[in-house]
């Protein structure tokens, strides 16, 4: 069934140069068009870093201050952009610094190259200081990884790891890199990696799949489409939206699919998913047709997978073989790159409008709106809701802003009410769920794509597992905006605890330190809103501040994000109060 | 949840440091016991083929074989029930060398159970037996009541009764 889609190309004949596997690894970083790293120096990587400072004016070294942000600064930087983030730290702490990023990645399909230094190969497995096995330890959270001990393997290496990590499904990988390996002097030569054997990036699209989709399509009477990042992964957001327009389909999206088409579009019905809107969860199950594109039925989207959609046939649009069939059993899988394959699509669907099906998804809104949006947005109560001020930054960046997000509460409240008008605008740890994800992966998102307006929200528990990247903002003079939305407590852990263990609180209450004297600490302007009344303004003054800005909003303490699909619980039975 | 099943597993990858990591993992994260594991070159130049013999349910099965050839370095995988293979484990059994003497029935057990001898000395003899699973099993049974100094049974090796089309792959990459 695979047919390589890579063709070999003849042997490229370029000179050579002498130089040391150091100053290659900077070298092979230019090739592949690399200029902002994120890192943090020690003793295995000091080579490279020499380099680094001898090539400062060509690429840029970005000093977090903690490996795991490095690794979340280089996923923010993917994230926007589509290139590959890199990272980089040295052996042993450095390097397992680095996992929890990786794994993350790894989950959520983020292109990023991490570089390691290593202790000298014959050092290797004799507990020298710093050493750990950490191709070993990275093996499960990897697309791919290797150990470079000579000079002359950094090249190819290096080019393979850029290749593996930007193509098909992307994802992380991991180069270590000996010090002896790094001294070593040998005859450099640069070749792009073209292709590997035992490797099909892209799955040919078989076209006999994309019709039995059409004709499923085409005969649905009451077909959804849930949508995933695979359709910003493979840029297909224009083919995406030209399938939702001309089959007039209902469409919702994962939390990693957002933005992908703008949220205001007719046909956007929101987000599926534990916390994501009433009408896509229900209707679920009751569709005929469920289109899946580019997602991979995580099971906080799919709820109980023995109640999920079982009425529905099942079509499941995919570049990864291994997702067919996972955790859904489909009617027909389309399997290829989503641009490719939505292309193919297009032409064969029957134009369409579904209205009455698509005024079913309206009517369920209204029942959302009235029992849970309309307080959220505008509620009579005194304490500010998390809502709020998502809505408040909506009005004033006309939702032109990136909004990147850490874990919890505020995360759901964020996806469930920014405004997205351009892709690559939610930037979230989706599959691993990492608190601390959202204040470093700004600094990279900003840093990408400095003409955008780049804002951090994070709740108070996850901003304080990386908050000292306050410091990589200051010294890198990074205007990205902070909103921290402050709570007291770890709110969706308290939130279960409230509904499913009888209000114990157990360890989720935060006695929270001056978030504002902090950022000041770091001569970055700050401000802390406790009333409604100051939303507006303070909110205004961020935008309008040139440099980084920090703003804490106190929100009120025992929040719930609703609706919900408590855990086991099937889609359509989603809670809204 | 469906029944378990023993599958022989096939698997034609690079011969790469750290691979055996990357495909014991994917069974290791679902809490899968490997029975048993081969590595040898393959029918392929510079073609490494595993063969691995499982235990559990098909559906499973088929999700991890999803995830192995998702690995970089991995070609291709198989699995196969126990019919649609051809395959042989082998054992050697040390035993002390006063039994062959002492105990004519070894003789016949060896002489039946088409197991050869390797070596005799003054301490022990080694027997050595090619086959299926459980002509081991019953040769082992056989001789444990006359008490075995040491035991060691190989992974199984296998070669399907469909052709594998691998060198078709590698030679659509290589054109």
């Amino acid at each position: 069934m695979d047919t390589k889609t890579i063709k070999k190309e003849p042997k490229n004949t370029q000179k050579t140069e002498r130089i040391s596997g150091s100053e290659a690894v900077i070298r092979c970083l230019l090739a592949e068009g690399v200029d902002i790293l994120y890192g943090y120096p020690g003793g295995a990587i000091m080579p490279v870093y020499d380099e680094l400072y001898k090539y400062q004016d060509k690429i840029h070294h970005v000093l977090t201050r903690h490996e795991q942000g490095a690794t979340h600064s280089a996923q923010g930087y993917a994230r926007i952009s589509g290139k590959v983030g890199v990272a980089i730290a040295t052996s042993g702490p450095g390097a397992t610094n680095l996992i929890t990023g990786i794994a993350d990645a790894q989950i959520d399909s983020t292109p990023m190259v991490c570089i390691t230094g290593q202790v000298a190969s014959h050092l290797l497995g004799s507990d020298a200081f710093q050493e750990t096995d950490i191709v070993g330890i990275s093996t499960p959270v990897t697309k791919w990884n290797c150990q470079v001990t000579k000079a002359s393997q950094i090249p190819e290496m290096m080019a393979k790891a850029f290749y593996i990590a930007r193509s098909g499904r992307p994802g992380p990988v991991l180069i270590d890199i000996t010090k002896d390996a790094q001294f070593e002097e040998f005859d450099f030569k640069y070749e792009k990696c073209k292709g590997v054997r035992s490797y099909i990036p892209i799955p040919k699209l078989n076209h006999s799949s994309v019709e039995a989709a059409a004709k499923l399509i085409n005969a649905a009477k009451k077909p959804m489409i849930v949508w995933g990042q695979g359709v910003i992964l493979g840029e297909a957001e224009a083919e995406f939206k030209a399938v939702v327009e001309k089959a007039g389909i209902p469409s919702a999206w994962t939390i990693l699919g957002a933005s992908a088409i703008p949220t205001a579009h007719p046909l956007n019905i929101g987000m599926v998913g534990m916390h994501g809107n009433y009408a896509p969860n229900v209707l679920t199950n009751e569709c005929d047709v469920l289109i899946a594109i580019g997602m991979r039925f995580d099971d906080r989207v799919t709820g109980n997978l023995a109640t999920y959609a079982k009425q529905a046939k099942v079509i499941h649009f995919d570049i990864d073989p291994a997702e067919i069939d996972k955790n859904v059993k489909t009617d027909v899988a389309v399997i290829g790159d989503s641009k490719e394959s939505l292309t193919a699509l297009l032409p064969l669907l029957d134009e369409n409008t579904h209205t009455e099906w698509h005024q079913k998804f309206k009517d369920l809104y209204a029942i959302e709106y009235e029992k849970v949006i309309k307080n959220d947005l505008h509620p009579t109560k005194e304490g500010l809701t998390m809502a709020e001020v998502l809505n408040e930054i909506n009005i004033q960046t006309k939702g032109d802003a990136a909004i990147v997000t850490d874990v919890g509460q505020h995360q759901m409240i964020a996806c469930r009410y920014a405004k997205f008008n351009k892709t690559r605008s939610n930037i979230t740890s989706g599959g691993l769920g990492t608190m601390g994800f959202g204040l470093p992966a700004a600094i990279g998102a900003k840093m990408a794509a400095p003409e955008r307006e780049v804002i951090s929200i994070s709740g108070d528990g996850g901003y304080q597992m990386t908050i000292q990247e306050l410091g990589t903002i200051f010294q890198q003079k990074v205007p990205v905006k902070i909103v921290v939305l402050n709570n007291e407590f770890l709110g969706m852990v308290r939130q279960w605890q409230e509904m499913f263990f009888d209000r114990r609180y157990a360890s989720t209450e935060m006695t929270n330190p001056d978030f504002v004297a902090i950022a000041k600490g770091y001569f970055i302007d700050a401000q802390k809103v406790t009333k409604r009344e100051e939303l507006k303004d303070a909110v205004e003054k961020m935008i309008n501040t040139d440099g980084p800005y920090f703003l804490e909003v106190c929100v009120e303490k025992e929040g719930k994000v609703f609706p919900m699909i408590p855990t086991g619980a099937s889609v359509s039975d989603i809670r809204l109060e | 949840m469906s029944e378990n099943k023993l599958f022989t597993v096939s698997i034609y990858t690079e011969n790469n440091i750290g691979l055996l990591n990357r495909i014991s993992a994917i069974f290791q994260r679902r809490h899968i016991n490997i029975e048993s594991i081969n590595s040898s070159i393959s029918e392929i130049e510079n073609v490494t083929k595993w063969i691995m013999v499982v235990e559990l349910p098909e559906d499973q099965m088929k999700k991890i074989i999803g995830q192995i050839e998702k690995q970089i370095e991995v070609i291709k995988a198989f699995y196969h029930t126990e019919d649609e293979t051809i395959y042989q484990e082998s054992c050697i059994f040390k035993m002390k060398s006063d039994l062959l003497f002492d105990e004519r029935q070894i003789q016949n057990i060896i002489k039946e159970s088409n197991s050869r001898i390797v070596t005799v000395n003054k301490e022990f003899f080694v027997i050595e037996k090619s086959g299926r699973k459980e002509e081991i099993d019953l040769l082992h049974k056989e001789l444990i009541v006359f008490g075995i100094m040491q035991f060691t049974r190989s992974g199984r090796i296998a070669v399907t009764k469909e052709p594998m089309e691998i060198s078709k792959m590698l030679s659509a990459f290589n054109q």
